[in-house]
């Protein structure tokens, strides 16, 4: 875990998203409030529609308006609201100070162009590089993510290489500019688990060297519990809980969360030792009508009558470890620790 | 979808029952979009406008169509006459009204026609490819390699001058098209994963094309069959005018710009109602057809 | 290997080539996609089929149901090898054999209300069935797999992912199949809802006595879910065992790869498995041959234990 003394470098403020639709507005973000220091590795977890994305890539002017539209709140990024500047400034922060790396490698890197020309790129947009310079330094990207005879390889194009490979390239782009933070969303998802692994393994090699911040957004805890040093649970458009990774992990305070972490199948549980598999009843609600109080709690078996009508503030969890947030209304702990003794 | 967070909600039973009603299919919600569009409505309005025309044309007109009045003769429009007469002393507007009969009945017929026989080859070549396939695809580009106006006028010709011989070698020209649309249509659809399913429970393959592939690719067809009206329409009155379709003295909106060629001049009436006519029956068809095509969703996913 | 006594379905050398075209339209070479694999499905039981994209585990589903037919091999199930059955007899076979498909999107004919769809394979199978026998299979149907029957009327565009697989697995289990490939049915699912799936499958299997093969890259899931487990690796079997066995005891370095690859949902065991990680060697080429039998039940390509 890294020590949390860092400075302040992005300061997200209520932050609102909705997207105008034919039924109505989709409010896909609502009031999302949190801070990330410099070389912090923010993990974001939830499952689709919980606004994990679609935050971060509102925040960057990375959504079509229309239909989306920010519906409040601000971005503070080294202390420039994000959300105030004009397209053309954001435009340098993207790709500059921030790096990011999506889901699809194969779609996000364009078929029909070379993949030094690709890198190139943001070299001469952001850095003013002349030609031979930006080629030399693509050179080097290509080595530090790891990809063998990164000379030979410049000028082939995205499908000879591999699907590990392109997101090692993705990657390389991401941090061509020498970012002060990595935005990876789902970046290992569509990849195979022993290829996750690498590319894992290579972010936070990369970390290290270069001393950035990450905000890894993936719908899987297990990804973030061994990279990750807050982690963030977000569920329809909220942040329920936020924490330090291993008091999160081992002392969760929303019920969503403990119902994530226990309905994952324990890899190292033999036959003998099976039980049924823990569900979350139900479904995510539906965000043009969001229900009035705690988005879970009509799947939560711990939710009072307080959680139906009232949104819980993001607040420190009692007793738990100090920056260990959470939305609830109900004392899960305490909860939990009654249902044991009965 | 605003229900469906009740749907959602426990998964099993809604706290709160939904009142049965009819459930809004997608074919349902397509035409719901397409009365949303203006533009899609004023082409449907006109399109039921001028097909009310033809069907009562023998109440709406005032006088016989082919009745001569020697006496008002190329007379410029009056309160007798609103659209005039002819050199042979036709009443325009009434030559007009019954013209849509012609026109649309036109448009129409050949296009179901080439519908009827595009539709099934489309099917076979798509579905069931190999031989067949090369077979029909290769006919059909070689149909294809024509223009469909100079195809139809050389139907036209061979198989003599009359609106039925013009309605048929129309649509023979038209049904390439949609054998090609059909194909192509059919088969995106035969690569989507539910076709699989249904080949999963046992479907046989005439079931699968009939049941599982064919209401999937109405709308499409439907676009095209739409859009194909308004050039069946122009192709209607280019047969006609030049003498290829409706025989006089029976009316149709080509046939009386033939006429009226003669007598730009003297009686531009003449021309510029049925002109007008056919400007207005192909723009509904087509923003009817664009409508239609902007409405097409197949892929709704949430 | 055949370790069961009566097995349910029995996989032989079942091969699936596909030829490769020369750019001028030519015979080229062959892509070998699943080479020679044997398995064995018992009564009741859930083979799980486990490796990454490409590994060939999806095609194997596809050619056991004969949605894709193997090149070569024989698929023995109830007394008949499907590989040679005729085009109808295997439509008629297709009541016992069943696949639930991993996109729930995908697998539903948008333009089907999904009560109709549901009430397909009655139709195929049962041609005599009365209207309203029908709508009542169709309603217990949905019942049972925890959908309000009401919805029947309704069109797949209305529903979730994990209703639409629920959906898709009361088509599946209607006719009361012995015999569901399952291709990774809950890759598309959001977390909170796949344990719902899963939960569903194995109360189905206790109800029905349904056999599974389960195709999955989710080797948690696999280990929850499955008996036994087989390891694919470039469209060969590299492994299979008990799913205690593999899991606790991996004898192929292939197989102990992948496992090491899983990441674990605690920080500190995590962590430790990240550092070890590292130091992980790379996998060797050759690491194929015919299955040997190592322990009872316990097949490794190669044969010997190649632990270091």
């Amino acid at each position: 875990m890294a020590e949390m003394s860092g400075e302040t470098l992005l300061d997200v403020r209520d932050l609102g998203v909705a997207f105008d639709g034919e039924g109505g507005a989709v409010h896909a973000v609502n009031g999302v409030s949190y801070t990330l220091r410099e070389g912090e590795t923010l993990g974001i977890v939830g499952e689709s529609g919980s606004g994990k994305s679609v935050h971060v890539l509102a925040m960057l002017g990375l959504i079509p308006r229309p239909p989306g539209r920010i519906t409040g709140g601000r971005v503070l990024f080294e202390g420039r609201d994000l959300l105030a500047l004009p397209e053309r400034e954001l435009r340098k922060v993207r790709g500059g100070k921030i790096g990011f790396v999506f889901q699809d490698p194969m779609s996000s890197l364009n078929p029909g162009m070379t993949v030094a020309a690709q890198i190139v790129e943001p070299l001469r947009i952001h850095l003013g590089l002349d030609g031979r310079a930006a080629r030399l330094r693509a050179r080097e990207l290509l080595d530090l993510v790891r990809i063998p005879d990164a000379a030979a390889r410049l000028d082939q194009y995205p499908h000879e290489f591999s699907g590990g490979q392109r997101q090692r390239v993705m990657i390389a782009m991401g941090l061509s500019c020498r970012p002060k933070l990595l935005i990876a969303d789902e970046a290992t998802t569509a990849l195979d688990v022993t290829v996750q692994a690498e590319i894992i393994a290579l972010v936070q090699e990369l970390k290290r060297e270069i001393g950035m911040a990450v905000i890894w957004i993936t719908h899987d805890l297990g990804v973030v519990a061994g990279i990750a040093d807050t982690v963030q649970v977000m569920y329809a458009g909220r942040i329920l809980e936020r924490g330090p990774v291993d008091s999160l992990f081992s002392d969760p305070r929303s019920a969503y969360t403990l119902g994530l972490l226990r309905s994952l199948p324990d890899l190292s549980r033999g036959r003998a030792g099976r039980r049924r598999l823990h569900q979350i009843e139900g479904a995510p609600p539906d965000m043009r009508d969001p229900p009035p109080g705690d988005p879970f709690a009509a799947r939560n078996a711990y939710a009072t009558p307080r959680c139906r009508r009232e949104p819980p503030p993001l607040e420190q969890a009692p007793g738990a470890a100090p920056g260990h947030l959470v939305a609830a209304w109900y004392d899960l702990p305490a909860l939990r620790a009654a249902e044991e003794a009965a | 979808m605003s229900d469906l967070g009740l749907i959602e909600n426990g998964v099993g039973l809604p706290a709160a029952a939904p009142a049965l009603r009819v459930e809004p299919s997608p074919t349902r919600e397509f035409w719901g979009r397409l009365a949303a569009r203006r533009s899609a409505m004023v082409g449907l309005v006109i399109v039921v406008a001028l097909m009310a025309m033809a069907v009562f044309a023998d109440w709406i007109a005032p006088y016989d169509p082919i009745a001569t009045d020697w006496g008002a003769i190329r007379s410029a429009p009056s309160l007798a006459h609103p659209f005039g007469t002819d050199e042979v002393g036709h009443d325009v507007l009434s030559r007009i009204v019954f013209g849509a009969r012609a026109s649309l009945g036109a448009g129409l017929t050949s296009v179901a026609l080439a519908v009827a026989l595009g539709l099934p080859f489309g099917l076979i070549a798509g579905y069931a490819g190999g031989f067949l396939d090369l077979l029909i695809m290769r006919l059909t580009d070689a149909l294809l390699a024509i223009p469909f106006l100079i195809l139809a006028i050389a139907l036209a010709a061979f198989l003599g001058p009359s609106l039925t011989n013009a309605m048929v070698a129309i649509g023979l020209s038209a049904t390439s098209t949609f054998v090609r649309l059909t194909r192509a249509q059919v088969q995106a659809v035969a690569a989507e994963e539910f076709i699989e399913a249904a080949r999963a429970v046992g479907n046989p393959p005439w079931r699968i094309a009939l049941r599982h592939i064919l209401p999937n690719i109405v709308p499409a067809i439907l676009v095209q069959a739409t859009l194909t009206i308004a050039a069946a329409i122009i192709a209607e009155a280019s047969l006609s005018f030049l003498g290829l379709g409706q025989q006089p003295p029976d009316p149709s909106w080509g046939s009386m710009l033939n006429v009226a060629k003669n007598f730009l001049e003297q009686a531009p009436w003449m021309a510029i109602w049925p002109g007008a006519s056919i400007f207005l029956a192909v723009l509904a068809f087509n923003l009817l057809g664009d409508g239609l095509r902007d409405a097409l969703d197949p892929r709704q996913r949430t | 290997m055949t370790p069961a006594p009566y097995p349910l379905l029995s996989v032989r050398n079942l091969s699936k080539h596909y030829p490769l075209r020369t750019w001028w339209g030519g015979r080229g070479s062959v892509f070998r996609a699943v080479e020679d694999v044997s398995f064995d499905i018992r009564p009741g039981e859930t083979l799980g089929l486990v490796g990454e994209s490409g590994s060939g585990k999806s095609t194997i589903g596809r050619a056991v149901t004969m949605l894709n037919p193997p090149t070569s091999g024989t698929v023995a199930f109830e007394g008949a090898d499907l590989a040679r059955l005729p085009a109808r007899e295997m439509r008629r076979m297709r009541a016992r054999i069943q696949t639930v498909f991993q996109d729930p999107y995908g697998a539903l004919n948008p333009r089907m209300s999904v009560g109709e769809y549901v009430a397909e394979p009655f139709r195929l199978h049962r041609p005599t069935m009365a209207r309203a026998e029908r709508r009542d299979e169709v309603e217990g149907l949905f019942a049972r797999v925890g959908l309000d029957p009401r919805f029947a009327r309704r069109y797949p565009h209305q529903f979730s992912g994990g209703q639409r697989q629920r959906i898709c697995i009361a088509r599946a289990i209607a006719l009361k199949p012995s015999f569901i490939v399952a291709d990774e049915p809950i890759a598309a699912l959001d977390v909170s809802i796949q344990a719902q799936v899963v939960n569903l499958l194995q109360d189905l299997q206790d109800e029905l006595g349904i056999s599974y093969l389960f195709i999955s890259h989710d080797l948690r899931m696999v280990r929850y879910l499955c008996q036994r487990v087989a390891v694919l690796w470039r469209g060969r079997i590299v492994e299979l065992a008990e799913a205690d066995a593999l899991y606790d005891d991996p004898r192929h370095p292939y197989t102990r790869r992948l496992l090491g690859a899983v990441p674990v949902p605690n920080p500190v065991a995590e962590r430790a498995r990240l550092r070890a990680a590292a130091g992980m060697p790379p996998m060797s080429p050759d690491a194929g041959g015919a299955l040997v039998e190592v322990a009872p039940g316990h097949w490794v390509a190669g044969g010997a234990d190649s632990r270091v």
